[in-house]
């Protein structure tokens, strides 16, 4: 297949920044849109736009069943049983803190464990400590090697009667680490805990399929895989959701109000309070086409060649410390130059017209675990070429010059 | 000199810059000659809190003058806190309040002072004018 057909795809790419070509490789921050997004959101709201579910009128019909269609494609697409499965939310974060309101009230007691790791987005820590200090929970940690990847050993360690939920990111945003999720999944699964994936870093790069997975939920968002910000999904198992109290309450969450009882609504919309996004959704789905379009294992191979042929060039210039280096890996580069502090390097290859990431990446206690304070990231999508990590690398050298 | 005609004096010398990297060079070189912050200022105390390089800003009051010093771990931070210590330090508090420090835009700075860029210099600026009012509250 031919790449320059995926990167003709997105116009934003065509821009030069400080007269230079465009170079993005801050995509796991988020990525850029095909033209057939950015299409899908103009389209709806040219046509389409209409508050949905509750209109008799024409507009608001077909908007729902656009909207209902999408929640089809996300399950088709994640591989779910059930599109009941499938909750829009805001985004990944909005997920999981759906997901620790809901399972805490429902489920979590005093004295409970919940089992993180070392490696989360600052999203898969701080709702959970939340959740624990509401319900005087406590928070158990998994910790890493010095390559960035889960102790397995230790996380077994931790597993115990009072393990009620195992939530960890399938892959590492500061160091693309690729953790053993089924082997996680099984193991809590023998405990009798739930576990929780958070794939905000994978959907975009990995075939997932929560079913063989056996995952209890997973969250990911829109906009790290090619659709609009905005839009992400929890999915559960349906006979979990069902039994979870609702997060927010509105209007869509119930089937009755009266003062007296209001009864909630059936799956997903039970936890769909409020107006959706739904041109985003729209978006989203025009994303999950894009990908199935080029196919997501083609996709992952551009970006792997991209990543191994950008570490091993990067570990040819010398000065580089690669921050990382789990066996397996997708997506992300981290990385220091000796002598050079990330925020001044980021500034500089900024003035080059590349875009990288510098700092903690919203993960300091892996920051913290290896002893640093931050790095310089480069994450990669399917657009990405080695012909701009030549580039990166020669304004690497340009900024090596510029600090000596 | 005024903190005015420092800042013109600033803006005259960015003026001769053809090109960005004239203009980083010129910090980094700045951020290499800074005077180093004493070991007592290097702590949470005198910290400008944000995520990405870490600054630390002491202000000392000699004769009612305010003598700031500053210091980073990033080098390009340093040379943009450098300017303004160039500018403010040696200053009665009540000057410091009352300059707008307009000459960061004309020199281009405008990147730095995004909301987004913590340690920025909107962080920088205002830790300053804090010292400068803590002083001025205590005169009064």
């Amino acid at each position: 297949m031919n790449q320059k057909q995926i990167i003709d795809q997105f116009p934003i790419l065509k821009q030069k920044i400080n007269q230079f070509p465009f170079v993005y490789f801050d995509n796991a921050a988020t990525s850029q849109k095909p033209q057939m997004v950015i299409d899908r959101l103009v389209n709806y709201y040219s046509n389409f736009n209409s508050n949905i579910h509750r209109g008799v009128h024409k507009l608001s019909q077909q908007a729902t069943d656009a909207y209902e269609h999408a929640r089809m494609s996300v399950q088709k697409f994640i591989h779910a049983s059930s599109s009941k499965e499938i909750i829009f939310t805001k985004g990944t974060t909005d997920s999981i803190n759906l997901l620790a309101f809901s399972l805490g009230e429902t489920f979590i007691l005093e004295g409970d464990e919940i089992i993180v790791s070392e490696l989360e987005h600052h999203s898969n820590i701080v709702p959970w400590q939340m959740l624990c200090e509401r319900k005087k929970a406590i928070l158990r940690v998994i910790p890493v090697t010095d390559e960035g990847e889960l102790r397995m050993d230790e996380f077994v360690k931790l597993l115990n009667k009072q393990t009620r939920l195992v939530a960890i990111g399938h892959v590492s945003n500061a160091l693309g680490t690729v953790n053993p999720v089924k082997e996680i999944i099984d193991l809590a699964h023998k405990n009798n805990s739930l576990v929780l994936i958070d794939g905000a870093q994978a959907v975009a790069h990995l075939k997932v399929d929560v079913q063989q997975l056996d995952c209890d939920f997973y969250a990911f968002s829109s906009h790290k895989m090619y659709g609009p910000m905005g839009v992400g999904v929890l999915f559960g198992k349906k006979e979990l959701l069902e039994q979870l109290h609702p997060y927010q309450g509105g209007g869509e969450m119930i089937e009755s109000v009266s003062f007296e009882k209001t009864i909630y609504n059936s799956l997903p919309f039970k936890f769909e309070a409020g107006t959706p996004n739904v041109a985003d959704v729209l978006g989203f789905e025009a994303a999950i086409e894009f990908i199935q379009n080029e196919g997501i294992e083609n996709l992952a191979a551009f970006e792997n060649e991209v990543l191994s042929y950008a570490s091993s060039e990067l570990e040819k210039i010398g000065r580089i410390k690669i921050v990382g280096k789990a066996q397996n890996k997708a997506g992300v580069l981290s990385f220091l130059i000796e002598g050079i502090h990330p925020y001044d390097a980021g500034t500089i290859l900024d003035q080059l017209g590349i875009a990288v990431r510098t700092g903690n990446h919203c993960a300091e206690p892996i920051m913290k675990r290896l002893g640093i304070r931050g790095t310089i990231r480069a994450s990669f999508a399917a657009y990405n070429t080695k012909d701009e990590v030549d580039r990166m690398v020669r304004a690497i050298h340009k900024t090596i010059e510029m600090f000596s | 000199m005024s903190i005015q005609e420092k800042a013109n004096e600033i803006v005259a010398e960015f003026a001769l810059f053809d090109d960005w990297m004239d203009k980083y060079n010129y910090l980094i070189e700045l951020g290499h000659s800074t005077p180093i912050i004493e070991e007592k200022y290097r702590n949470e105390s005198y910290l400008i809190n944000g995520c990405q390089s870490r600054v630390w800003i002491s202000a000392e009051m000699v004769d009612g003058k305010m003598i700031l010093k500053a210091d980073s771990d990033a080098v390009i931070t340093k040379g943009v806190v450098s300017l303004l210590i160039r500018v403010l330090s040696n200053e009665k508090p009540e000057d410091i309040l009352g300059n707008e420090l307009g000459f960061l835009d004309q020199i281009g700075l405008q990147e730095h002072l995004s909301p987004t860029r913590a340690n920025g210099l909107r962080a920088m600026i205002q830790q300053i004018k804090l010292y400068a009012m803590a002083s001025e509250a205590r005169k009064k």
